[in-house]
C-alpha cells in the first residue's frame, strides 16, 4: 500500500488521557501531535455543504450525513486517494489532510453530488 | 393533486385518444387494419388480419407481466417506516390481478444498503408472488461497496459483465441493462462501451417486427439531469433499437410514473413500493418525500404490462397500492 498521505481520524484522540504514562495520570501530549483543527462538511439534500472547502494542512475534515438517504465520499482522482464506506443517516467519515493540494470528490451513488477540498 | 391511479390507462401506445375511463373513440377502419377493443377495462389492439381469431372471441397468446421497482428493503425513515409491509401489499395486488402475470420484472434498488439481510427479505416476500419467474436489474443501492459482486452472486446467473442479459418470451425480446456501475463524478447513469457493444450484437439478427422490451434502473431518457435522472450514453443504445417497430423501455429510480413516446419507442417509469419522491424541481432534492400516512399507499404501486401477440405494442397499466 502506498504511503498514505492521510491519517485515520482515530489517531488524534487516542493519545490523550490513556493514563499509561506515570502514576500521576497526567496526560502526555506528543510534541509531534498535529493541530487539532477540525472542520465539518454536512451532507444534506443530495449536496455537500460547503461543496468547496479550503483548509490549512493538518486539518481533519469530517463529513456527516444528515440526509435521509445514504451517500459516499469518494475521491475522483485516478487512482482514488480516498473512499468512504456507505454512510447512512448520521454516519460520519473523517480524513486528516497532511499534504497540500486539491482533492476533488463525489458521491459514488449519486454522482451529480460533487465537492472539493483545497489544502494549503 | 394526484388522481387515483388505480386501473387507469395512463398511456395508449396506439394513440387513438382513449380517455381514462377507456371510452372507445376509435373503431376499426379499413385499410390500416387496426381494431381497438376494450375488454375488462383494458384496451387492446388487434390486427384485422386476426379476424378469424376475433370471431372466435378473445385471441389467445397474450403475454402479461408485472413491473415493480425500488423496494429499497432496509429503508426505515419517516417516508415509510415499514417497506416490508408495502412490498407485501404489492404482492397481494399481483396475486389478485384478474389476468395471471407470467413473470415479474424488478427494475432495481431491490435493497437500500446492499445488505445481505435486505436482499434475503425481498426474496422471501417475492416468493409469495404467483408468478413463474422473477427477473432483476440492479439499482445503484444494490451495488454498494463491492461494485455489484453480491448482486451478481444472487441474481447474475446467465448474465454478462455487470449483469446484463436478454431473453425471449412469446416472440417478444426482453433486454435487461445495467446503468448503475462505474458512475463518473458529475455524470448520470452509464451503460458503458462493453455493454453497448453487447447490445448491438444482441439485437442484430432480430427482425424489425420483433417487439422489444428494455428494462433498466435509471431512466434512458433525460427526465431531470440535475437530479441524476437520465443516462449519459443512452442515445447510443436507442440508436441500435431505432429500426424496430415497437420498443418499450421500462425504468425505475425516480419513484413516480412518467411516460414519453418518441416514434416507435415508449418510455415508462414505475412507482416505488417503498417511498415516493418529488416531481422534478418540486423540492430541493430527489430524496424520500414525506406524505401523510393515509396517502402513502396511493403514491406507491406496480405496473401491469399486457401484450397481444401479433399486435403492435404493449399496454401498460399502473395501479397504486391504495
Amino acid at each position: 500500500m502506498k504511503r498514505s498521505i492521510f491519517s485515520a481520524s482515530l489517531a488524534v484522540g487516542l493519545v490523550l488521557g490513556t493514563g499509561a504514562f506515570n502514576s500521576g495520570g497526567q496526560a502526555f501530549v506528543a510534541s509531534a501531535q498535529q493541530k487539532a483543527v477540525a472542520t465539518e462538511v454536512k451532507i444534506d439534500n443530495f449536496s455537500f455543504g460547503p461543496a468547496a472547502l479550503t483548509v490549512p494542512i493538518g486539518t481533519t475534515v469530517t463529513w456527516v450525513n444528515r440526509d435521509d438517504i445514504p451517500h459516499t465520499v469518494v475521491s475522483t482522482d485516478d487512482p482514488k486517494t480516498f473512499k468512504s464506506k456507505v454512510l447512512d443517516t448520521d454516519e460520519k467519515f473523517s480524513l486528516t489532510f497532511s499534504k497540500a493540494g486539491t482533492y476533488p470528490y463525489f458521491c459514488s451513488i449519486h454522482p451529480k453530488m460533487t465537492g472539493k477540498v483545497t489544502v494549503q | 393533486m394526484r388522481q387515483k391511479k388505480e386501473n387507469l390507462i395512463l398511456h395508449n401506445h396506439n394513440d387513438d385518444g382513449v380517455d381514462r375511463r377507456g371510452f372507445l373513440q376509435c373503431m376499426a377502419w379499413a385499410g390500416t387494419g387496426a381494431l381497438y377493443v376494450l375488454k375488462g377495462g383494458i384496451l387492446r389492439s388487434y390486427g384485422l388480419s386476426d379476424s378469424s381469431a376475433l370471431a372466435a372471441g378473445v385471441p389467445t397468446g397474450e403475454l402479461s407481466f408485472i413491473q415493480i421497482s425500488d423496494s429499497h428493503m432496509g429503508f426505515d425513515k419517516a417516508a415509510n417506516p415499514d417497506v416490508v409491509a408495502t412490498l407485501r401489499v404489492a404482492v397481494e395486488k399481483i396475486n389478485a390481478a384478474p389476468m395471471r402475470p407470467e413473470f415479474l420484472l424488478h427494475t432495481g434498488d431491490i435493497s437500500h444498503l446492499s445488505r445481505p439481510t435486505e436482499f434475503d427479505t425481498v426474496d422471501q416476500v417475492l416468493k409469495g408472488a404467483k408468478v413463474s419467474q422473477l427477473f432483476y436489474v440492479p439499482g445503484e443501492h444494490d451495488v454498494l461497496g463491492d461494485d455489484g459482486k453480491q448482486y451478481l452472486d444472487r441474481y447474475g446467473k446467465g448474465t454478462k459483465g455487470g449483469g446484463w442479459y436478454s431473453f425471449d418470451h412469446k416472440g417478444v425480446h426482453f433486454i435487461g441493462l445495467v446503468n448503475v456501475l462505474n458512475l463518473k463524478a458529475g455524470g448520470l447513469g452509464s451503460l458503458g462501451p462493453e455493454q453497448l457493444e453487447w447490445l448491438e450484437d444482441d439485437v442484430e439478427g432480430l427482425s424489425a417486427s420483433t417487439p422489444i422490451v428494455v428494462f433498466t434502473h435509471i431512466p434512458l431518457w433525460s427526465i431531470y439531469p440535475d437530479w441524476g435522472w437520465g443516462t449519459d450514453d443512452s442515445a447510443q443504445a436507442l440508436a441500435y433499437l431505432k429500426r424496430f417497430g415497437s420498443v418499450t423501455v421500462l425504468n425505475g429510480h425516480i419513484h413516480q410514473i412518467m411516460q414519453k413516446v418518441e416514434g416507435n419507442v415508449t418510455f415508462h417509469t414505475a412507482t416505488s413500493t417503498a417511498f415516493p419522491q418529488p416531481q422534478p424541481g418540486a423540492a430541493p432534492s430527489p430524496g424520500p418525500m414525506n406524505v401523510p400516512a393515509d396517502q402513502l399507499r396511493s403514491l406507491l404501486g406496480l405496473s401491469s404490462v399486457n401484450y397481444v401477440l401479433g399486435g403492435h405494442s404493449l399496454a401498460i397499466i399502473d395501479s397504486s397500492l391504495a
